[in-house]
């Protein structure tokens, strides 16, 4: 308790205890009682923590926060909170804030990668930062100088982030932490509907009659959207059906009328199972229903495919750190353990399970398939193709290779199956599909992403009220930041690409920057970023708002990279953690109520605040990190010619830029922070939402932080964090993603893009709600919806073997309906490792737990990560519920405590431990596989053995 | 100390001023015959009932000395063991010195597979008959060392926030703590998600209590003999079977009340002016 709240205790009891008794108080005393709530200043938020975006209101009190409500006029939440969102007020709170940043050192004072943190100025910080950017970009180019960024960025920081990097370095290694999180649901969406984002939102919820869970246990990770679905499930529960189908029982399984648990990866097989069921059934499938909207199908939909050989995204031979090869197996930096695993990377046999499901494509069980790194590519096929694609996923073959629970009768597992399906096709039901991180995280997440889509097209049950695919996010702003400004290697605001040469020169001319200033290739994801540091090519990596080091799979590799190599790594953060205790300079930042922000739900939400209270110590905002590195670099610094890795030439754009008005010495600040379109937006303390909040980075504030160039910051004396924004707006508008003005973000509890004369669109693409559809529709003479999205919009054409047709014939206003198979990950359980390992969150806690395990009460509550797994599994490996084990991989082990009776409950063969406690650091044993196209790590499925400490 | 243990001494110590005050004084002495019989103390699993108990412990240490050094107890880094669960009262602890104790809300009986406090007690004020299953075998869902309670107004489920932290906190989840759902009629599209304990589960372990996130624990655990009612053996509930067992001791007592205290004809020859 506070010395603050005891005080007001004190004199409200006081007063009580006087009234009670009939004693007068003095007129001082009573009035200090009362005078404590009225100097409480409320005002609203957004939560800190998961994608739901439920909206909150903050008391400030003396310059602090001091209280946290559920915001009651937020309609995701209406005045509630989950356990995490209840403690808003405590996170930035910790007693081990970062105040100060911290630079490694040796006696004399200079920097030593083996050296101890000691306190340095911001000015000695961006010194160094400066220094290690200049050798980076010498020795490797744009490609050595990289950025871990994030899904929890602000809007506004995320896009001054992209903006320093892209046009300013002219490098792409910027990528978020959101790849681990959302990237196969982006190239899902791009595939399908060339656009990304969900085309529902949160009202489909109250609208549905059947929710269906994949591979996502909303009871924990999404809990206020699953006491929605709760309530829906109250108000009809005979109607309403809620289905959870997952690897291993979760608390989803409480609400749900039916659980399916289904063997790791084989959730392909059960959606191909379905769409068969669809199409077999159907009357022009061979059947004798009328099951498929064949209306809907020809006027809105192809049926398309994509090659099977795509890998598993993981290293690749030649790779510089995987040389030499030896003979006792190993390779490079990689051990003959792990390569054992790596080396499907080239080429895999095909297995018994997955044999009948490549049947279609031309392989069959013992072929050797050879591997090209994945590939985007995809070409239009026929109907007939896409039924012949189906023919292997019977109920015989499903049932067998899906079951997940050896314990459970198979014929009770298929009935499952059978009523799985026909709760989708029963006609007039509506159903909606959740998915997280189970069908994110997946070696095959784009196609099992595209799989959903399928079987709701057939159906004519997508994007109306009610129904449809639905991926939910992780993270508070996956989708306002990381997506819809682009932070990620491959894109740029408002979905465009940095290959494309359009999308290129749209951006050059918003930035004011000379054509060809833009690097066109962006393939440093962030796996890549990690390997590019392993192969020496990285030399300068920046940590913004994630924890790269604890989150990312086979983590001792890139730990190593960090600790032990020529670079230089920085992490920008508001409490160490592990990627600050890797690092070589640690900047305190501010968190989040300590600066004006914009999140981004996975509604399409926008939701913004003000900056509350001042940061703690000499803490300052990513934003301000970013500007102030930009005053380091000018025009000559940056813009001359680079030869990147794969022989293309970044041209020299100085003289370019001379034309435009900027010298040699103009520098990145004065050009893309500090222009004449950033300094119309006005700094005016008296008017809104300006008047009475603080705003450090505009004007200073009262701690005097000694800044970058060793004076105390004053501000830049504009309203920076508004010009961002509407910069950032201004891609989008008039395009399908149009966001409402700054100010009225301010006066509203978000709105869901796109946001068209003032009216927020509940259910994009559909006529009667998107406005952008309805426009697309009137053009091209259809009716009830139009699927505008811009992306791949034009196919070659030929059959599941391949392409036969090169020419591409347009596709206007069409979604794609996939043909993909099943395929093993590439890492299963064997004879030594002989258990899946799964990992995923607790309620309690936030990612790595660098917030919620500073919250005494949330980590009273869970303070260790446990592992999770069934009681027969651990009588016959003779575990007692408590004991020490290991959990070993071919990557590493870490010791977790076995735990039979808790809130996960997996089949036999099966473990589940939480990634949040960096002393349980699971990271370590997971595999960093990818989905080949997503680049999305697969954190839910590798091999594991399990013994006694 | 932790909050529910401040709770709890605190109860102990207002029924106590209650008593004295009737009496008008005697303080202290008074407090020192509280303290030897608190009710309010939480013993290890297979604890005799509280007076028999106190009778029966030998006060060796045994049971918090297997507490401590059992397997699961070690710590991941250190490889030594942690703080046990239970506790031998000392002085100052309020409890009877030397009797051994365990406080949820700092560290719960994480409800051993193997119970390796009860095995090792001498003289039986542990007993493991009690811990015993239909299999012979040690149970520890047969421990009864006290029941959760939830403060409704304090529980924050209560208010509508998805918590639920008892709930998936408890070894004997979906049984002990069960989730009741009701709607949430002031959002209109929310739902409440309540957890309930029920006592026939309820092992007393204190894993709830002590995961609970609200200051002062909204859900805690009280002996038994503190907490839990008790109805009348003269009455069966008609649509349950196995409620005579209940009531199996049951035997027609002779009642008196107020209007019943003199005998009939004692009543009939009083002499009374309507």
């Amino acid at each position: 308790m506070s010395l603050d709240r005891r005080e007001f205790l004190k004199s409200s009891a006081a007063v009580a205890a006087a009234s009670a008794v009939g004693i007068s108080v003095p007129e001082e005393a009573k009035a200090k009682a009362f005078h404590v709530e009225t100097d409480w200043r409320w005002d609203k938020a957004a939560c800190r923590f998961c994608g739901t975006g439920c909206g909150i209101m903050l008391a400030t009190k003396g310059g602090r926060i001091v209280a946290v409500k559920g915001d009651p006029a937020a309609p995701v939440n209406r005045g509630l909170n989950c356990i995490k969102g209840y403690f808003n007020a405590k996170i930035m709170y910790g007693a081990d804030r970062l105040k100060t940043p911290l630079l490694r050192m040796n006696d004399k004072g200079e920097f030593d990668k083996k050296g101890k943190f000691k306190p340095v100025s911001w000015k000695r910080a961006f010194d160094e930062m400066e220094k290690h950017i200049r050798k980076a970009l010498k020795e490797s180019g744009p490609e050595g100088v990289a950025v871990f960024a994030s899904g929890q960025y602000t809007v506004m920081e995320g896009y001054a982030a992209q903006k320093m990097m892209k046009a300013g370095f002219r490098s792409n290694a910027i990528d978020p932490n959101a790849r681990h999180c959302m990237a196969s649901a982006v190239v899902g969406f791009y595939q399908t509907f060339g656009i990304d984002e969900p085309s529902g939102c949160y009202d489909d919820i109250e609208l549905t009659d059947t929710v269906v869970s994949w591979g996502s246990n909303m009871a924990e990770m999404h809990p206020i959207l699953w006491s929605r679905v709760t309530d829906r499930k109250l108000s009809n529960p005979d109607r309403v059906k809620v289905v959870n189908i997952t690897t291993y029982r979760t608390r989803s399984s409480d609400l749900a009328d039916m659980e399916i648990i289904f063997s790791p990866n084989t959730d392909l097989a059960i959606w191909n199972y379905i769409a068969r069921e669809i199409v077999y059934r159907d009357k022009k499938g061979g059947g004798k229903e009328d099951i498929i909207d064949w209306d809907f199908v020809n006027q809105h939909t192809v049926f398309a495919t994509g090659p099977a050989n795509i890998g598993y995204g993981m290293r690749r031979k030649g790779e510089a750190s995987l040389v030499p090869e030896l003979p006792d197996g190993s390779a490079g930096k990689y051990s003959a353990l792990e390569m054992e695993t790596i080396k499907k990377e080239m080429s895999k046999t095909i297995s018994a399970k997955e044999g009948p499901a490549l049947g279609p494509y031309g392989y069959v069980e013992g072929d050797i398939m050879k591997h090209t790194p994945g590939t985007l590519k995809h070409w239009e096929i026929s109907f007939e193709d896409y039924k012949k694609s189906l023919a292997p996923y019977t109920l015989d073959y499903v049932a067998k290779i899906a079951k997940g629970d050896p314990n459970e009768d198979i014929e009770v597992f298929k009935k499952k199956l059978q009523t799985l399906a026909n709760l989708y096709i029963e006609k007039g039901r509506k159903v909606v599909s959740f998915w997280t991180m189970g069908m994110n995280q997946h070696t095959r997440g784009t196609w099992v992403n595209t799989l959903s889509y399928n079987v709701h097209f057939m159906l004519n049950k997508q994007a109306r009220p009610g129904s449809g695919a639905f991926s939910l996010t992780g993270q508070p702003s996956a989708c306002g930041t990381a997506r819809e400004v682009g932070t990620f290697c491959h894109r740029l605001p408002a979905d465009l690409m940095v290959k494309n040469p359009k999308h290129r020169k749209k951006a050059e001319t918003a930035w004011h920057i000379p054509e060809g200033t833009l690097n066109p290739v962006g393939n440093q994801h962030i796996m890549k970023i990690h390997r590019d540091i392993e192969d020496g090519v990285v030399k300068f990596a920046w940590v913004n708002v994630c924890n790269a080091y604890q989150d990312s799979a086979s983590a001792s590799h890139w730990i190593k990279a960090a600790r032990e190599m020529d670079n230089f790594i920085v992490t920008s953060d508001g409490y160490p953690g592990i990627s600050a205790k890797v690092s070589d300079l640690v900047l305190p930042s501010a968190m989040i109520y300590e600066k004006w922000g914009a999140y981004g739900n996975a509604e399409r939400r926008t939701q913004h605040w003000r900056q509350q209270v001042l940061p703690v110590g000499d803490a300052m905002s990513d934003t301000w990190q970013w500007v102030e590195l930009s005053k380091r670099f000018t025009v000559k610094d940056l813009w001359g010619e680079y030869t990147l890795r794969n022989g293309k030439k970044l041209p020299n754009v100085i003289k370019d830029a001379k034309k435009m008005g900027y010298s040699e010495d103009t520098t990145m600040y004065e050009i893309l922070y500090a222009n004449e379109r950033a300094k119309k937006y006005k700094i005016d303390l008296n008017k809104f939402p300006q008047k009475g909040f603080d705003n450090s980075e505009c004007i200073g504030d009262s701690r005097n932080v000694v800044g970058s160039d060793g004076k105390v910051f004053k501000g830049y004396g504009f309203m920076i964090h508004e010009y961002l924004f509407e910069e950032y707006a201004s891609f989008g508008r008039g395009h399908g993603h149009d966001l409402a003005p700054f100010e009225v973000y301010h006066r509203v509890r978000g709105l869901k893009w796109p946001v068209v004369d003032g009216k927020e669109t509940q259910w994009r693409f559909n006529v009667k709600y998107d406005p952008y559809a309805a426009k697309a529709a009137k053009k091209a003479g259809l009716k009830d919806f139009a699927f505008y999205g811009p992306l791949a919009k034009a196919l070659p054409s030929g059959d599941l073997k391949g392409i036969k047709d090169k020419k591409k014939k347009p596709l206007p206003n069409k979604a794609k309906i996939f043909a993909r198979p099943y395929m093993d990950p590439p890492e299963m359980p064997d004879n030594e490792y002989d258990t899946w390992l799964c990992t995923g969150r607790v309620l309690e806690h936030w990612h790595s737990g660098t917030m919620t395990m500073r919250v005494p009460e949330l980590f009273r509550a869970v303070p260790e990560a446990l592992c999770y797994m069934n009681p027969k599994d651990a009588k016959a490996k003779g575990f007692k519920r408590g004991d020490l084990i290991w959990v070993d991989s071919r990557r590493g082990k870490v010791k977790a405590r076995v735990e039979t009776r808790g809130r996960n409950r997996p089949p036999q063969g099966l473990v589940f431990v939480p990634w949040f406690d960096e002393k349980v650091f699971i990271n370590k044993v997971c595999l960093d596989a990818t989905c080949p196209m997503s680049k999305q790590t697969d954190y839910k499925k590798c091999a594991v053995k399990l013994y006694k400490v | 100390m932790a909050d529910s243990d401040n709770r709890r001494k605190f109860m102990a110590q207002t029924v106590q001023s209650v008593g004295l005050a009737a009496l008008g004084g005697l303080l202290w002495s008074g407090y020192a015959d509280a303290v030897k019989a608190s009710p309010l103390v939480l013993r290890p699993p297979g604890a005799l009932e509280e007076e028999s108990f106190l009778t029966a412990c030998i006060k060796c240490g045994l049971c918090g000395e297997a507490c401590r050094n059992r397997e699961t107890n070690i710590d991941k880094e250190t490889g030594l063991p942690r703080e046990s669960t239970i506790k031998m009262a000392k002085g100052g602890d309020h409890r009877l010195i030397g009797t051994p104790y365990f406080i949820p809300r700092q560290i719960p009986c994480y409800m051993c597979e193997d119970i390796p406090c009860v095995p090792v007690c001498p003289s039986g004020a542990l007993d493991m008959a009690s811990l015993l299953n239909e299999q012979k075998e040690l149970d520890i869902n047969k421990a009864s060392m006290g029941l959760a309670i939830v403060h409704k107004e304090s529980c924050i489920a209560y208010w509508g926030i998805q918590c639920d932290a008892c709930y998936r906190a408890c070894p004997v989840m979906d049984e002990a703590i069960t989730l009741e759902y009701q709607k949430n009629d002031r959002t209109g599209k929310h739902a409440y998600l309540l957890p309930v304990v029920h006592d026939k589960a309820c092992t007393g372990c204190g894993m709830c209590e002590q995961a609970c996130v609200t200051e002062k624990a909204a859900i805690f655990v009280l002996p038994n003999e503190v907490a839990k009612g008790k109805p009348g053996d003269h009455y069966v509930k008609g649509w349950d079977k196995e409620d005579q067992q209940r009531v199996k001791d049951a035997q027609g007592l002779e009642t008196t009340t107020e209007r019943s205290k003199l005998d009939s004809t004692e009543y009939l020859n009083a002499e009374v002016e309507y």
